[in-house]
């Protein structure tokens, strides 16, 4: 595992919204609804010109949170799995408007097919309008591309699990630092192959042992590769076969937590797996540069909606889910893996080495 | 067509033809002989065999319909999604084209399930054995005393679809390339070709070529001529290997024109157009000039190399054994002999086969003979049974009827005895009347 730390000034790109009740991280009062919030931004909390006798002034948490979150910035572990030449660096790229992925930073001479799966994270600070973020863009080159594949979905495992043993670890430290570095991997995209027809058996073996420990959002690579109809279709048979096969991909339905949450995740449910096309070259269409590619027969447009599906996925990673992501990991899957860590040195006091590796691989499968 | 133009040649003793031409002094007619064998030709038809190979979802079987403008794989085949296999098979469907009063007997082997489990360790390996075993069909078929039908059912040709990841050729297939370029002719194609904008394409067809290059892997060779036309093309040809495919077969419209290609919302991708994918070129190269090359080259070639390493096994061990012929004890071992005494022995295990399969037959029959039999005698015996029984029961029934005769006899008799003394009563009775009444009238 390499890391490199690399300070990356973001582009000029067009303005990013984001939405104040998902980027909370306490519970939001129902004071949300006076229209003191729309005066926070960027404002302090003058209120409405007239004394106001009933407003207490509970909602000026959320400035005092945003401007505390602006100083700290975040962190977002992304993991991208899928076979080598379906585009998952090119995404990245396009995803994030820079250069972030590892073959943009280390320049390698040779695209060689590894022997072994790898696991290679960079990271990099971004920083827009003055928010900063820490963004780890993990790699798996090697996955899925060898003739045997069988246990490729191992080293990957271990290193999800790793990460949360390191947290785990910093936790549980009698003198813990103020704030614990957070490696754990929020989010893993899973690239699948435009064949048209089904999932592979290789991507369902996947997908079922990971989708326990980490929030999956699975996306149709080089999508340009489908018409539209062959489009519907295949995503009608992958979540088929995903329901058919148990496998709860994020955003999951036992995650939601009210009927709004429910509302607007219904929607993103339908729509998975997105269909996307990365690019992080520019083309002049109808007097506009644009990220796209061009071809002889057309110019596809990566942000057009009806081209691909790329400007829904952004929306979900980045502008409105985000936060909810690493909700979800931080307080359900790190705390499932707590919970059974905790109750096996319980155990392993007295018993052999073998329980613990016993519980983990069942609970893996 | 006059004389002037034609020329012999001597054969000299060598068995060489020198180059001493002859002028003819008139018009002979042997110049008419393409004609005869294309005229032979067209009467028997042609037969082609022709494997596709690559993952699912390439667009193996929409690339085939195209080519040859067919539905071999209908809407209904089951496709991929029905038939996760566990393993590789290998299946075969035939379809005759007529095309100008010419019929092709095209037969398409596919592969269905490679490349696609978990583990694709040996998948490769029904695709070898399916090859050999067609060598071997046509090898004991040419060996055969009566050869008048041989049919050729060998893989002429073998299309290995490359998905376009656009980064390289993956390890398996380098290996399947390898192991396969000796025996059958590989034309490697880049499958789904309009997922690559032209720089990409080209970037990953160098790529393709060199990786190739470096593994030694022996694809398919246009063969060199000496007509300068022919050889632009050829040469075209190789500049774009490999071939980077598009397969449809519907047909929009574009500009007024109709065209088969594929309706993206940004545009339409042609199927035949020369910039847009390479489809032309395959379809020129497989079907109108290079089918009869890949023909030769698969029987001159990969079909020799299986042959002599076959029937050189068999040489070498004999060899081998002859060093040491103090140890030779078993003189009927099939390793131990040339290729002529091994032909002896199989002949002579053939007819003993034969013999035993006659004994065998013989047995069978007559065994079967006696169930006849047995069973004749039981059904006699039981028809005579039969027969005694209907008789007893005819002869009752007979004493029967008998009885009642004599019955009824006996109450006629009866009858009649009591009518006669009635009778005699009445006439006494009349009589005493008559009697009184002669009395009376006193």
């Amino acid at each position: 595992i390499c890391c490199l730390f690399v300070k990356v000034q973001l582009r000029p790109a067009p303005p990013v919204f984001p939405s104040y009740s998902s980027m909370s991280e306490a519970v939001v009062p129902d004071a949300l609804v006076s229209p003191a919030v729309s005066g926070l931004y960027g404002e302090k909390a003058g209120g409405p010109t007239a004394v106001d006798f009933s407003y207490v002034g509970i909602d000026a948490i959320l400035e005092q949170m945003r401007r505390k979150a602006m100083k700290q910035g975040f962190e977002l572990n992304i993991m991208v799995v899928g076979q080598s030449g379906l585009g998952k660096s090119t995404l990245m790229n396009t995803l994030f408007k820079s250069k972030v992925s590892r073959k943009s930073v280390l320049a390698t001479a040779q695209e060689k097919i590894p022997k072994t799966i790898e696991i290679k994270s960079i990271s990099h600070d971004i920083e827009e309008k003055g928010v900063r973020m820490k963004l780890t863009v993990i790699d798996t080159p090697g996955f899925g591309d060898q003739i045997n594949n069988e246990n490729c979905w191992q080293p990957i495992m271990k290193f999800i699990n790793d990460q949360y043993e390191a947290y785990l670890q910093e936790e549980i430290n009698i003198n813990r630092k103020k704030r614990i570095p957070d490696s754990r991997v929020h989010c893993c995209i899973y690239f699948i192959p435009p064949t048209g027809h089904c999932l592979r058996p290789l991507d369902v073996e996947f997908m079922r042992r990971l989708s326990k420990v980490v929030n999956i959002v699975p996306v149709i690579a080089k999508a340009d590769t489908l018409t539209l109809e062959e489009r519907d279709f295949f995503k009608k048979k992958i979540r088929e076969e995903l329901r058919a096969n148990g496998i709860d991909v994020y955003p999951q339905k036992e995650f939601d937590e009210d009927a709004e949450d429910r509302m607007i995740n219904e929607k993103i449910r339908e729509m998975i797996p997105f269909a996307v096309v990365g690019s992080d070259q520019e083309y002049q269409v109808n007097g506009r540069r644009l990220l796209g590619r061009k071809t002889k027969w057309g110019t596809i447009e990566v942000e057009n909606i009806a081209h691909c599906e790329f400007a829904y996925l952004r929306d979900l990673l980045i502008r409105t889910h985000m936060q909810n992501i690493k909700d979800i990991t931080s307080s359900i899957h790190y705390e499932m893996y707590r919970v059974r860590r905790l109750n096996e040195n319980n155990t392993v006091v007295a018993h052999a080495n073998g329980i613990p590796e016993h519980h983990l691989a069942a609970h893996e499968m | 067509m006059s004389g002037g133009e034609t020329s012999v040649s001597e054969a000299d003793g060598n068995g060489g033809i020198m180059g001493q031409q002859k002028n003819l002094e008139g018009y002979v007619g042997f110049a008419n002989l393409p004609n005869q064998v294309y005229r032979k030709s067209v009467k028997r038809g042609f037969e082609f065999t022709l494997m596709v190979v690559g993952e699912s979802g390439l667009g193996k079987s929409t690339l085939i319909n195209s080519l040859f403008l067919t539905d071999l794989y209908s809407p209904e085949y089951p496709g991929p999604s029905h038939r996760i296999k566990k393993t590789v098979q290998v299946e075969q469907s035939k379809v005759l084209v007529k095309e100008g009063g010419v019929h092709l007997l095209l037969t398409i082997v596919d592969t269905p399930g490679f490349g696609d489990a978990v583990d694709n360790s040996n998948c490769w390996q029904p695709v070898i054995d399916y090859i050999d075993s067609k060598f071997e069909d046509y090898l004991n078929a040419e060996s055969r005393v009566n050869r008048r039908q041989m049919p050729d059912s060998r893989v002429q040709c073998c299309l290995y679809f490359i998905a376009p990841s656009g980064h390289g050729l993956k390890p398996l297939d380098i290996e399947f390339m390898k192991r396969l370029h000796e025996k059958v002719n590989i034309i490697p194609l880049i499958a789904k070709a309009d997922t690559m904008t032209p720089e990409e394409c080209q970037q990953f067809k160098k790529q393709i070529m060199k990786e190739i290059q470096e593994h030694k892997i022996k694809i398919y060779e246009f063969p060199e001529t000496e007509d300068e036309e022919e050889m632009k093309m050829v040469r075209k040809i190789k500049d774009r290997l490999p071939l980077a495919v598009v397969g449809s077969n519907t047909i929009i419209e574009v500009n007024g024109k109709r065209v088969r290609g594929r309706q993206y919302p940004w545009g339409v991708a042609e199927v035949e157009n020369g910039e847009h994918c390479d489809f032309t070129i395959l379809r020129n190269m497989l079907i109108r000039t290079h089918m009869q090359d890949l023909k030769d080259v698969t029987n001159n070639v990969h079909y020799e190399n299986y042959r002599s390493r076959k029937l050189a096994a068999v040489t070498y061990n004999g060899v081998d054994n002859n060093k040491n012929k103090g140890q030779l004890t078993k003189p009927d071992t099939a390793e131990g002999m040339s290729p002529l005494a091994q032909m002896e022995e199989e002949r002579r295990d053939h007819v003993a086969k034969m013999k035993k399969m006659e004994q065998e037959m013989e047995q069978v029959f007559e065994m079967k003979v006696k169930e006849k039999l047995q069973k004749l005698r039981d059904s006699e015996v039981e028809l005579q049974r039969r027969h005694e029984q209907m008789k007893k029961n005819l002869e009752a029934q007979h004493k029967e009827l008998e009885e009642k005769r004599r019955q009824h006899e006996e109450e006629k008799a009866s009858w009649e005895a009591q009518q006669r003394i009635l009778e005699q009563q009445k006439l006494d009775a009349s009589r005493t009347l008559e009697k009184n009444k002669k009395k009376k009238i006193f």
